[in-house]
C-alpha cells in the first residue's frame, strides 16, 4: 500500500506533493531502511569527527563488528519470535545458561577427547530446548509469553549459576578457539557466522512457507488458525528458533571472551528487542525486517564504540540508547500514519 | 423545510491521501424522524458518519446544527453539543462495568473523584428509558450479550442529553426478535424527538422504521429526502448501484438424487451449546442453517470445521471420519471456512490479497519450502478476475477492501484449494446489495460444479433463497429438516422462535 501512495504522488509531483513523496518513499520498506542507513552514515561521521582515525581504522571496525555479531545472531531470531506476535524476554539468561553449561569440566572433557565441536553442539542443544520450553508454555499451556519468559529468564540464570557455582569457568579446548579467533579474507569468523545467519534468516522470513506462516500468525492468529494453519506448533517453533540463535549466540560469545558464565547475555533481551522495534519489526506482530534488524544492531553498537572512544561512560551510552529507541519509534509512527489511511 | 432541521449538511468534502472520500453530500435530518442512509460499501457512509461525530474535520462544506455553523474538533465535543454516533464496531470497554462505559471520557465528579453512586443511578434510569431496565449498572460490559451492549452503547450516547443518535448498521449483529426491540427503542426516543440517522442495508428494515432516506453513492448524495415507506425497491437499488436489479437468487438446478454424499456430520454434540446434530450435503447441494444468534448455528459450523472440539458424534467427509478438534485435519480432507467474523477471523487485514488467498494452499506454491511468489500472484491475480475483485491488483492490502471484496478473497482462498466442502457463516454480512447476488452466484457456481455448500445466516430470506435443504436449529437442535421450497419464511421464523419469550 504504501508503495502505491508513493507511486501515485510522485506523477503529480507540484511543490507540495514532491515534501508528500518523500515521505512515502520513506514509509516503503527499501525508506524504511534508507532512514536506518542514514541514522548508521550520521553516527560513523559523528565518529569520525570525534574520534578521528581511532574510529576509521580497519581494526576498529571489526571490533565494532564482532561486537555486533554476537547480539546480532540473538536479535535475527528475536525478529521472527516478535513478528510472529510473541516477545522472549529470557534471551540473555539462555545464553548464559548455554555458555555455562557448554564449559563444564564435563563437557570441555568430553570436547578434548573427541571434537571442540561438542562445545557447539551442547550451547545450541541447551539454547534450543530453553526455547522449545518456553514455546511449549506459550502454544500449549497458554501462559502470556511476557510471563513465561519472564519466568525462564530467573529460572535459567538461576540453573546457570548452581551449574557454575558463580565461578568464571575458562574454556581450555585447542580447536575451538583457533577456530572462532581465526579470519575468511580478513573478516573475523564471528562477523561471518552473523552474516550467514542474517541472510539465512532473511530467506527464512521472505522467502518460506515457514516466515509467510510467521507473518500470518502474528498478524491474525485467529484468522492463521481457521486457515488451517496449525499456530501452536508454528509457535513453538519460532521460540526453539529463537533458543538456537541463543545457543550459537553462547558459544559465539565463549570464544570471544573464551569463558563461560553466568554473568554472560546481561540484558541481551533488552538490546535485542531495542534493536529488532527501531529496525521496523511490529511489536504487535504481523510485520517484521530482517535488514531493519541488522541496522538495528549496528546502530547501536557503533553507537556504544563512539561513546566508548570519546571516554564518555556507559551511563551515557544508556540515556542516549534511549534516546534513538524513543525517536525512531515516533519517526516510525509518523511514517506510518502518512502512508496509512 | 430548513428551518425545521436539526442538522443540514451542504456539500461536504473529505479528502483522504489519494482519495476523495465524500465529494458533495447535502442533506438535513429533522428532530423526531428516522433519516435512513443507503449506500454501497465504500460509498462515503462510514467517512460521513465520522465526519458527522467529529472524528474527521471535512476539508470543505458546511455543517448546521440547530441553523448555526459548526466545526465539532472531537467526538466528545460532538457528544456535548449533542451529536452522538454508534459505530458499527462497538467502542465500548470490556473490563469496565455498563455504568463506566456510559459515562466514559465524560466522568461526573466532584475534585477529582468520579461520584460513582450518582453515575449508577443515572446509567439505570437511562436504561430504562430505553426499555432495557434489567441491565445492571455494575455488570461487566464484556460479559453482555452483543444486543445489550448496544444499548449500552446507545446510553453512552444519551447520556450527555443527545439529540441526534447516528448509528452504523445497528441490526447487523442482532436476531430478528432484538431488531424489533431496537426499533421500539428507535420508536420511543423519536417519540421524545430525538433524531436518529440509520445506516443499513436491509431495505425491509428501512421501510419498517424509516421516515426518508437519502442515498450516497461515490461519496456523493444522488437522491435525499424520499420518503422510506412509498419510494420502490427497484428505484433505491437502481440509484445506489446504478443498474437495475431483477433477480437477486440465482437460479437453483436441481440435485443430482444419485450425487455422492459429501458431508456426514452423525450425532455432533459439544459440551452445552447443542447436541444430536445430523447433517448430510450431498455434491453440489446447498444446505442452509437458519436460527437465533445464540441457537448454537455458528457454534455447530466451527465444530464440525474442527476449530471447536466435539464431545460426541463424528464428522466424515467423502465416507473417511476427521480426527476430531483439529482445523488441519479438516482443511487437508477439502473443508474451507468462511468465518463469521470476517475481519477478526477470516483475513489477514494488513497484508497483501495474494497472500490472503494462498495462505490455505501454501504447499502447492512452495518447492522445500521455498515459496514461488511470482506463481502464487499469478494465479491469485486469476482468481481475483474471475471473482471480479475491486480494484483490482493482488498486492493491495485487505484492509483498504470493501466488505464484499474481503469476502470474495476469502472465498477465492478456498476456491484455490479446490475443497469438496465450504462452510458459510453469514457470507453477505456487511456486504452491499451488489456484491450480495454477485456472492449468491459465486456461492450456486461452487455447488454446481460439485462442491458441498452449507450456509448459516441470520437472514431467513437468504437462506430460503440460496440453499436446495433447509435445517432450523434453535437452542442447540435441529428442529427442521427439508427442501427449501417447501417451506416459507413465516413457518421459519415460527420454527425459530417457538418456545422463545420474547
Amino acid at each position: 500500500m504504501s508503495e502505491d501512495t508513493a507511486a501515485v504522488a510522485a506523477p503529480q509531483s507540484t511543490p507540495v506533493a514532491k515534501e508528500s513523496s518523500v515521505a512515502a518513499l520513506l514509509a516503503s520498506p527499501a525508506g524504511r531502511n534508507t532512514g536506518l542507513v542514514v541514522a548508521l552514515v550520521l553516527l560513523c561521521l559523528g565518529g569520525v569527527v570525534t574520534a578521528g582515525d581511532r574510529f576509521a581504522d580497519v581494526d576498529n571496525v571489526l571490533t565494532i563488528l564482532r561486537l555486533a555479531a554476537v547480539i546480532g545472531v540473538v536479535s535475527v531470531g528475536m525478529t521472527f519470535v516478535i513478528t510472529g506476535g510473541g516477545i522472549d524476554l529470557s534471551v540473555g539468561a539462555i545464553v548464559a545458561l548455554s555458555s555455562v553449561w557448554a564449559t563444564t569440566l564435563a563437557t570441555q572433557g568430553i570436547a578434548n577427547d573427541t571434537h571442540w565441536i561438542v562445545i557447539v553442539f551442547t550451547a545450541l542443544l541447551v539454547g534450543g530446548a530453553c526455547g522449545l520450553v518456553n514455546g511449549m508454555l506459550i502454544a500449549y499451556g497458554r501462559v502470556v509469553a511476557f510471563i513465561a519468559t519472564l519466568a525462564s529468564l530467573a529460572a535459567a540464570r538461576g540453573l546457570a549459576e548452581i551449574i557454575s557455582n558463580r565461578k568464571t569457568q575458562i574454556v581450555n579446548v585447542p580447536g575451538f578457539a583457533a577456530f572462532f579467533d581465526a579470519s575468511v579474507l580478513g573478516v573475523p569468523v564471528l562477523v561471518v557466522i552473523f552474516a550467514v545467519v542474517a541472510v539465512a534468516g532473511w530467506v527464512l522470513l521472505n522467502r518460506t512457507t515457514f516466515g509467510r506462516r510467521t507473518f500470518a500468525v502474528g498478524g491474525n492468529p485467529e484468522a492463521a488458525r481457521l486457515a488451517g494453519i496449525d499456530v501452536r506448533r508454528h509457535t513453538v517453533l519460532l521460540y526453539a528458533l529463537l533458543g538456537l540463535c541463543c545457543g550459537l549466540a553462547a558459544a559465539m560469545l565463549i570464544a570471544r571472551t573464551t569463558t563461560g558464565s553466568a554473568t554472560h547475555g546481561g540484558l541481551y533481551e533488552l538490546d535485542a528487542i531495542a534493536a529488532v522495534v527501531i529496525g521496523g519489526t511490529l511489536l504487535s506482530g504481523g510485520r517484521g525486517t530482517i535488514a531493519g534488524t541488522v541496522f538495528g544492531v549496528l546502530i547501536f553498537t557503533t553507537l556504544s564504540n563512539v561513546f566508548t572512544l570519546n571516554n564518555l561512560s556507559i551511563s551515557a551510552q544508556a540515556v542516549a540508547k534511549g534516546a534513538i529507541i524513543v525517536v525512531a519509534v515516533l519517526l516510525q509512527q509518523r511514517l506510518a500514519r502518512r502512508s496509512g489511511a | 423545510m430548513t428551518a425545521a432541521a436539526l442538522l443540514s449538511v451542504q456539500g461536504l468534502v473529505k479528502r483522504f491521501p489519494g482519495v476523495m472520500a465524500l465529494q458533495g453530500v447535502d442533506f438535513d435530518v429533522r428532530a423526531g424522524e428516522v433519516h435512513c442512509l443507503l449506500g454501497q460499501n465504500g460509498a462515503g457512509k462510514s467517512t460521513l458518519i465520522k465526519v458527522l461525530s467529529g472524528a474527521h474535520r471535512p476539508d470543505e462544506g458546511e455543517i448546521r446544527w440547530r441553523g448555526e455553523v459548526v466545526s465539532f474538533g472531537n467526538p466528545t465535543a460532538a457528544m456535548r453539543s449533542g451529536v452522538a454516533a454508534i459505530y458499527q464496531e462497538l467502542d465500548l470497554v470490556a473490563g469496565l462495568s455498563v455504568a463506566d462505559n456510559v459515562f466514559l471520557g465524560h466522568e461526573l465528579s466532584t475534585v477529582g473523584f468520579t461520584r460513582r453512586a450518582d453515575a449508577r443511578r443515572r446509567t439505570r434510569a437511562l436504561l430504562a428509558r430505553l426499555g432495557h431496565p434489567e441491565i445492571a449498572p455494575d455488570r461487566d460490559v464484556g460479559r453482555l450479550s452483543v444486543a445489550h451492549q448496544q444499548v449500552v452503547s446507545m446510553a453512552r450516547a444519551l447520556s450527555l442529553d443527545g439529540q441526534l443518535l447516528i448509528m452504523d448498521e445497528p441490526s447487523a449483529v442482532l436476531d430478528p426478535d432484538e431488531v424489533r426491540v431496537l426499533f421500539g427503542v428507535i420508536r420511543e426516543l423519536t417519540a421524545q424527538g430525538v433524531a436518529v440517522v440509520y445506516i443499513s442495508h436491509r431495505l425491509a428494515e428501512i421501510r419498517e422504521i424509516g421516515d426518508r432516506v437519502t442515498v450516497l453513492k461515490d461519496g456523493r448524495t444522488v437522491a435525499t429526502g424520499l420518503p422510506a415507506r412509498e419510494v420502490k425497491t427497484s428505484e433505491l437499488i437502481g440509484l445506489m448501484t446504478g443498474r437495475v436489479l431483477d433477480n437477486v437468487f440465482p437460479q437453483r438446478k436441481p440435485v443430482d438424487p444419485a450425487a455422492p454424499d459429501v458431508l456426514n456430520v452423525r450425532g455432533l454434540a459439544d459440551k452445552k451449546r447443542f447436541r444430536d446434530v445430523d447433517l448430510t450435503v450431498r455434491a453440489g447441494e446447498v444446505v442452509g442453517l437458519a436460527g437465533l444468534v445464540g441457537s448454537g448455528r455458528s457454534e455447530i459450523l466451527e465444530t464440525i470445521y474442527g476449530a471447536r472440539k466435539a464431545a460426541e458424534g463424528t464428522v466424515e467427509v467423502d465416507g473417511r471420519r476427521l480426527r476430531r478438534g483439529s482445523v488441519g485435519v479438516a482443511v487437508r480432507a477439502g473443508m474451507g471456512l468462511c468465518p463469521e467474523e470476517r475481519k477478526s477471523q477470516g483475513l489477514l487485514l494488513d497484508q497483501a490479497v495474494y497472500r490472503n488467498i494462498t495462505v490455505s494452499s501454501m504447499s502447492s506454491f512452495a518447492r522445500f519450502g521455498f515459496l514461488d511468489e511470482r506463481a502464487e500472484r499469478v494465479r491469485s491475480a486469476q482468481l481475483t478476475e474471475t471473482l471480479d475483485v475491486r480494484p483490482a491488483g493482488v498486492d493491495r492490502v485487505v484492509r483498504g477492501l470493501s466488505g464484499g471484496n474481503q469476502q470474495k478473497v476469502v472465498l477465492a482462498r478456498w476456491l484455490l484449494r479446490e475443497c469438496r466442502v465450504l462452510l458459510l457463516d453469514e457470507p453477505t454480512r456487511g456486504v452491499d446489495v451488489g456484491a450480495r447476488s454477485e456472492i449468491y452466484e459465486l456461492i450456486r457456481a461452487l455447488a454446481d460444479s460439485g462442491v458441498a455448500v452449507v450456509v448459516v445466516s441470520s437472514d431467513v430470506e437468504e437462506v430460503l433463497g440460496l440453499a436446495d435443504r433447509v435445517l432450523v436449529v434453535r437452542e442447540g437442535r435441529v428442529v427442521h429438516d427439508g427442501p427449501a421450497d417447501e417451506i416459507d419464511e413465516s413457518r421459519v421464523l415460527d420454527l425459530v422462535m417457538e418456545g422463545h419469550s420474547a
